[in-house]
């Protein structure tokens, strides 16, 4: 490591790095903008300059930017020298001419880098007196919100948006003091990613919308270290709370996975938790077909009761918890614990676990993903499914560029050098779908196929890879698929994508064929498979293929053998055909629903009990990789809810269920289920248990200088309530605790002296993208514990003939998810249920967008809404998935169409009728 | 690449024909593309700017970041006539913030504005390239030197009865 000397210390630094880099590593405070850790550097807004000396004679020094000045052993600098200080002082002054003074109504305020960077470099006093440049903001869609005066023009905005996210509708226009960041015209942000200008902004340019109409600021916000529940990619978050609301959610840093960035549908999805349609009491369905509000204990011991005497089915959710769905397969017992995962989705997740046993390569994070030098995509649609991993793969295809750098002994950092070197010269990456994709434009080569077709390609990939020449049909593949198996061959780390997602089972068998063929010529191979929800893998792993399958259920229901039903947060409606849900529920004597929001089960329901969602109760997921991860909660709900483990330890309690009586806590249900198998030992190490302390004292979930605890319910008392006991989680309520260096999983919210903005995450961190100083503890499944479930499903009645199309599940960022699309900002964004089809199949049935088709399935006839989707393949009909219509047709499933002649064509949706008047 | 209506009129699509035929990528040839419009429409609208990107297969905010950036691309109707006054270090030696002033009174419009009558649009410029001919300023294509009050009263007379030069 080269040592370097700063205001006459030494100090050793990293090789490779800028001096900004290493000063922030080494804890100095050193002003900047334009640079970003995960960006680099382009040395733009000169905030950052430091006195670089030539030799030991040298005593005047010259002016160097930091972020452009890569360390060099001996090297001797000064950031306190007084050229330097003001000259950063100067350039804040300029800055500041045309930024408003408007701080105290600015979303930004309390947590602005810009603030940050001013009171930092000393610029105190405005000098500047004449008017101020002023601009037009932008309607930017339901997200984000546009104030563009307050630019600086630092251009992180751009070069997120457009350099590292691939968006093409945000742009710098003009130049000189007219520069304006914005679309050509008013209207949404179209990239996934947009949320993310929130955090990269170092000022009040770009906003969260929702945080903006409803504001409290950072330092008054009560965080907790969280998990996405959004999708199994699992990125680390941390949500805000005040007066019982959720009002956001922040990136946290996780090196491993999100880095410093999340999806739109993490980072806006998460504000169902305020929804009006949360369940507002444990409830009893009376006769009118209404429910009346009823006591929860008489509630918990009357299904208690009902349990030691009749057969009982319990129905967990790839939604929510490893520890609820532990507690409900504990209480009606394994043989009667139903993972609620549909039949279809089953199969292609005991499909995927049995391809990441047999082919033997590495299961990627997103940041391995990030390194990894050839890309097959095998059907899923990832941008949609697993966003984040998009944002990967991104970079991924980057690594050409980073190679061609170095040739030039170019620093990987050397954004703007390393952009201009390679132009469009990318890390190839091929895709195989059935309709276009948003990484299409980073694609070498792209495959529009069926899913048979796909598997078909996977396989003759694979067989390339092994060398086999077996016969003559085979060489048009080798002429179209040639250059993939090369690319792969030719690659340091090849990797292949796929996931449940892709409609046919064969497709993740072929991916695990490639990877195999890949293993055995000896090549470091990672293997990426997507599961739909942030607890598929978990509750799979859970249920180890020994409970009944949700068609077994339908069954039984079918004979009257099941006397009480236990649903526990799912949605069966959006998992299976309707006929099929409502001959269950009505055949059962007693469903006993516990959920989030109100939906269609609840509404079938006999006793609906309200479940805490992710923000109020701690649980641990397991996302695609394996990793097992814990959320927090981050404050108690005003409503009278529970988490799910809570209310069904307590039934278990109640009922004297042996494995249940000892549980008293979180921590004991953890602890029995990583002790319950091998499979699932390790999930009680993911984060410190209750009694964790740091010095005797907790983690406190509200920053110091969190304001207005007496003045927050003076409406109520004037006498400051006591803080609640946090008796569950090593955090506290409060203000008070400790707030050092703490394991990463037990960050709620990033802060250091003299940086409020997210920026002071480096304070936390040994160097940039780097580990955290406190630690984190890391838990993954490995692979070869994987205990491959039963397949049970019956194969799907295919009728592959000309009349008929091939239903392919279609999945979308914002519609698919049933908890985030009922987010305030998300709503408008939601795709409706609908069937895309080609335009050769509209115009053969003779529809056109917003018409309605009847699809003929296997389970009877379903009216859809047309959408016309000129890239799917002909034969191919998309049917978005997570809505109750299209539950009704299996993916996979030959469908007959006919024009419906009953179809009455939708009146555009407001969504502030949605909303029912209300937070527009 | 996409079915919409394209407006582009059959000269301005065969010009930028024309420039793609010298171009690596369709991208490359926005700037021309942008003053082969001008110079057919005085200026560069909302919509021209979507056509343009639509049919160079770049996005609207790309093209348009391109159009903005360069002040002889004009995002707004301009007069029959595009002054372009200099006023760099020769010209303002030489007297060009008088000249500014007499302009301002005879035509009634400060930089950046356009006569009532839509016949001249005043722009600054940093520099013609006639430094030794100053002060200077462009009407249309043609370079005017030496100028003084009367002959740019000679000259914005002739220019208001030509109307529009080509």
């Amino acid at each position: 490591m080269p040592t370097i000397v700063i205001d006459g210390k030494e100090y050793e630094v990293p090789q490779g790095e800028n001096i900004l880099e290493a000063c922030l590593g080494l804890g100095l405070d050193l002003p900047y903008f334009c640079w970003h850790p995960a960006m680099g550097s382009i040395g733009s807004c000169r905030q950052c300059a430091v006195i670089q000396y030539q030799n030991p004679e040298d005593e005047r020094g010259k002016l160097v930017m930091g972020c452009m000045t890569p360390v060099q052993d001996g090297a001797r600098f000064s950031i306190t020298n007084e050229a330097a200080s003001s000259f950063r002082e100067f350039i804040i002054e300029s800055l500041m001419v045309n930024h408003p003074h408007d701080c105290p109504v600015c979303a930004e305020g309390g947590e602005c880098h810009l603030q940050d960077m001013t009171v930092m470099a000393g610029h105190r006093d405005r000098r500047y007196r004449g008017l101020k440049k002023t601009h037009r903001n932008q309607y930017l869609g339901p997200l984000i919100h546009h104030e563009m005066n307050r630019c600086i023009t630092c251009y992180r905005c751009v070069r997120f948006y457009k350099d590292y996210a691939g968006g093409s509708d945000l742009s710098a226009m003009a130049s000189h003091d007219h520069v304006y960041f914005g679309r050509h015209e008013d209207g949404k942000l179209e990239s996934p990613f947009s949320g993310n200008l929130v955090e990269v902004c170092p000022t009040g340019v770009f906003t969260d919308k929702h945080l903006v109409n409803d504001y409290t600021r950072k330092w008054d916000l009560q965080s907790a270290p969280s998990i996405c529940p959004g999708c199994s990619v699992g990125c680390n978050t941390s949500p805000g709370e005040r007066y019982g609301k959720l009002k956001r959610v922040h990136n946290r840093y996780n090196p491993d996975i999100n880095g410093y960035f999340l999806c739109d549908k993490g980072r806006f999805g998460a504000t169902y938790v305020n929804s009006e349609k949360r369940i507002p009491a444990v409830g009893r369905r009376s006769k009118d077909g209404l429910f009346d509000a009823i006591d929860s204990s008489q509630a918990l011991t009357d299904i208690a009761k009902g349990l030691s005497t009749s057969k009982v089915i319990g129905i967990g959710s790839p939604r929510t918890s490893i520890e609820t769905n532990f507690a409900l397969q504990n209480l009606v017992g394994q043989q009667n614990f139903c993972t609620g995962i549909s039949e279809t989705e089953t199969a292609l997740v005991s499909a995927c676990i049995e391809a990441i046993k047999e082919s033997g390569a590495k299961i990627p994070s997103p940041r391995e993903i990030e390194r990894c030098d050839a890309i097959l995509i095998l059907g899923e649609d990832v941008t949609n499914t697993a966003t984040r991993i998009a944002l990967s793969l991104r970079q991924a295809v980057r690594n050409e560029a980073f190679n061609m750098a170095e040739g030039l002994q170019l620093q990987s950092w050397q954004d703007a050098a390393t952009r201009m070197l390679v132009q469009d010269e990318r890390s190839p990456l091929f895709l195989a779908s059935p309709h276009a994709t948003q990484l299409d434009d980073i694609a070498e080569g792209i495959f529009n196929l069926s899913p048979s077709n796909i598997a078909h390609l996977g396989y003759s990939v694979a067989s390339l890879i092994e060398g086999k020449k077996d016969d003559a049909a085979k060489k048009t593949d080798a002429n179209d698929y040639g250059n993939i198996a090369e690319a792969l061959l030719k690659a340091e780390r090849p990797l292949i994508i796929s996931g449940t997602g892709v409609t046919d089972t064969s497709v993740i068998k072929a991916a695990s064929s490639i990877t195999s063929a890949l293993v055995a010529k000896g090549k470091e191979t990672y293997l990426s498979l997507i599961y739909q929800e942030a607890n598929t893998l978990g509750i799979t792993l859970l249920d180890q293929g020994q409970g009944p399958s949700l068609s077994n259920i339908f069954e039984q229901g079918e004979n009257n053998s099941i006397q009480t039903l236990i649903i526990v947060e799912n949605d069966l409606y959006r998992r299976a055909a309707k006929h099929k849900v409502d001959k269950l529920l009505q055949a059962a004597d007693q469903v006993i629903v516990l959920d989030i929001l109100d939906n269609e089960t609840c509404n079938q329901a006999d006793i609906v009990i309200p479940a805490s969602s992710f923000a109020e109760c701690e649980g641990t997921l397991i996302n695609f990789e394996g990793r097992a991860q814990r959320h927090f909660p981050v404050f108690e709900s005003k409503h009278p809810c529970r988490p799910s483990w809570e209310w069904l330890t307590e039934i278990g309690k109640i009922s004297s269920n042996k494995n249940m009586l000892e549980w008293q806590c979180f921590d004991d249900i953890n602890k029995a289920c990583s002790e319950s198998s091998s499979t699932l030992t390790g999930i009680n190490e993911v984060a410190p248990d209750r009694k964790y302390r740091v010095g005797g004292r907790k983690i406190p979930r509200q920053p110091h200088r969190y304001s207005g605890r007496t003045a927050m319910v003076a409406n109520l008392s004037v006498h400051e309530p006591k803080q609640t006991d946090d008796t569950e989680t090593p955090l506290g309520f409060t203000m008070e605790g400790h707030s050092g260096d703490r394991p990463g999983e037990l960050i709620p919210f990033v802060w250091a002296p003299g940086w409020n903005s997210n920026h002071s995450v480096h304070k936390l961190q040994t160097g940039s993208e780097g580990e955290l100083k406190g630690g984190r503890s890391v838990v993954k499944i490995e692979s070869k514990k994987l205990i491959q479930s039963k397949q049970q499903v019956k194969s799907v009645n295919q009728n592959n003939d000309q009349d008929h199309f091939i239903a392919v599940a279609m999945y979308k960022i914002f519609g698919t998810g049933e908890l985030s699309s009922q987010s305030p900002g998300i709503i408008e964004l939601c795709e409706s249920e609908s069937i895309e089809l080609a335009i050769e199949a509209a115009d053969k049935l003779g529809v056109s967008n917003g018409d309605g088709v009847t699809a003929h399935g296997v389970n009877g006839t379903v009216d859809l809404e047309v959408k016309i989707n000129d890239s799917l393949i002909s034969n191919c009909v998309g049917i978005i998935q997570g809505m109750p219509g299209a539950a009704n047709i299996n993916p996979g499933e030959g469908l007959s169409l006919t024009r419906s002649e009953n179809w009455v064509r939708r009146s555009e949706i407001i969504s502030s009728d949605q909303l029912g008047g209300k937070n527009v | 690449m996409n079915n919409s209506v394209n407006s582009l009129s059959t000269e301005e699509l065969s010009a930028i024909d024309e420039e793609l035929e010298h171009a690596p990528y369709r991208s490359a040839v926005a700037i021309d593309a942008l003053k082969i419009v001008q110079s057919h429409r005085g200026w560069v609208s909302d919509s021209s700017i979507k056509e343009i990107a639509n049919y160079l297969e770049m996005s609207s905010e790309e093209l348009d970041s391109i159009a903005t950036f360069y002040n002889l691309i004009f995002r707004r109707p301009v007069g029959e006539n595009v002054i372009l006054f200099c006023d760099s270090v020769s010209c303002w030696i030489r007297g060009c913030a008088k000249l500014e002033k007499h302009i301002n009174k005879t035509l009634g419009i400060t930089r950046g504005q356009t006569t009532e009558d839509d016949k001249f649009t005043l722009v600054p410029v940093p520099c013609l390239g006639a430094c030794d001919k100053a002060p200077v300023m462009m009407v249309g294509d043609s370079l005017h030197e030496n100028l003084t009050e009367e002959s740019i009263n000679r000259i914005l007379e002739d220019a208001a009865v030509k109307g529009k030069e080509r």
